[in-house]
């Protein structure tokens, strides 16, 4: 299946885009995104840490992802 | 119904005035205003511009979120909360929070709650720009 990731601040200019359309097993979890995206992009794990965000929510490890979900990369905020 | 929230994330300038006016009421005591502006260093460097940006339709959504924490937790009348994004120069503002309330303790604790809480869970990053380089707020071990 395939979802849509989204990268914020300092994670964007690590990967060099705001966007991708990544394709991923079904049933994975955001823990195993977390996971594949920090191979696929491992300057990610220069940050202490990321949230992950699904359909402009913060989603929990155990979540389990569907077909067609935005998925956020949310590195530590600094607004204000 | 009345409307107790007003919520905004803008590539505008900030109306400190439109938030006053959106929580004033006369059935209030006070209103207490957060203003945030634009500091001209960190840690001893010279700060030329930050620049805002963020995840907008999800920030919105947090930042409504907050609001209405705001309303359940302390006994307050409206609140504002306004973020701006983009680059913003020294002394420029890029957060007001208002609220309003029968007695003051109510609306400092609401401020207080909001702004600390904005800093924690809304989706919107700053990038400070100094004279010899920039650097993304918050984002290094």
């Amino acid at each position: 299946m395939n979802i849509n990731i989204l990268f914020f601040g300092i994670t964007s200019d690590f990967v060099g885009k705001s966007k991708v359309s990544y394709t991923i097993n079904q049933k994975s979890t955001v823990k195993n995104l977390k996971k594949e995206i920090t191979n696929l992009y491992p300057n990610l794990s220069n940050i202490k840490e990321f949230a992950i965000a699904v359909n402009e929510e913060y989603a929990h490890d155990d979540l389990i992802l569907n077909d067609g979900d935005v998925v956020a990369i949310i590195p530590p905020v600094s607004g204000g | 119904m009345d409307q107790k929230t007003s919520i905004k994330v803008t590539s505008e300038k900030l109306d400190l005035q439109d938030c006053t006016s959106f929580v004033e009421d006369e059935s209030c005591g006070g209103i207490v205003t957060f203003i945030g502006t634009v500091r001209n260093a960190t840690e001893n460097r010279t700060v030329t511009l930050l620049d805002f940006s963020g995840y907008e339709t999800m920030a919105v959504k947090e930042m409504q979120k907050i609001a209405d924490k705001a309303l359940q937790k302390f006994p307050i009348y409206k609140i504002a909360i306004h973020h701006a994004v983009g680059k913003l120069k020294i002394g420029e503002i890029p957060v007001i929070i208002a609220v309003s309330s029968a007695h003051r303790k109510a609306s400092f604790e609401a401020c207080e709650f909001a702004i600390d809480t904005l800093k924690e869970t809304v989706p919107i990053w700053k990038k400070e720009h100094f004279e010899d380089g920039e650097v993304w707020v918050n984002s290094h071990p």
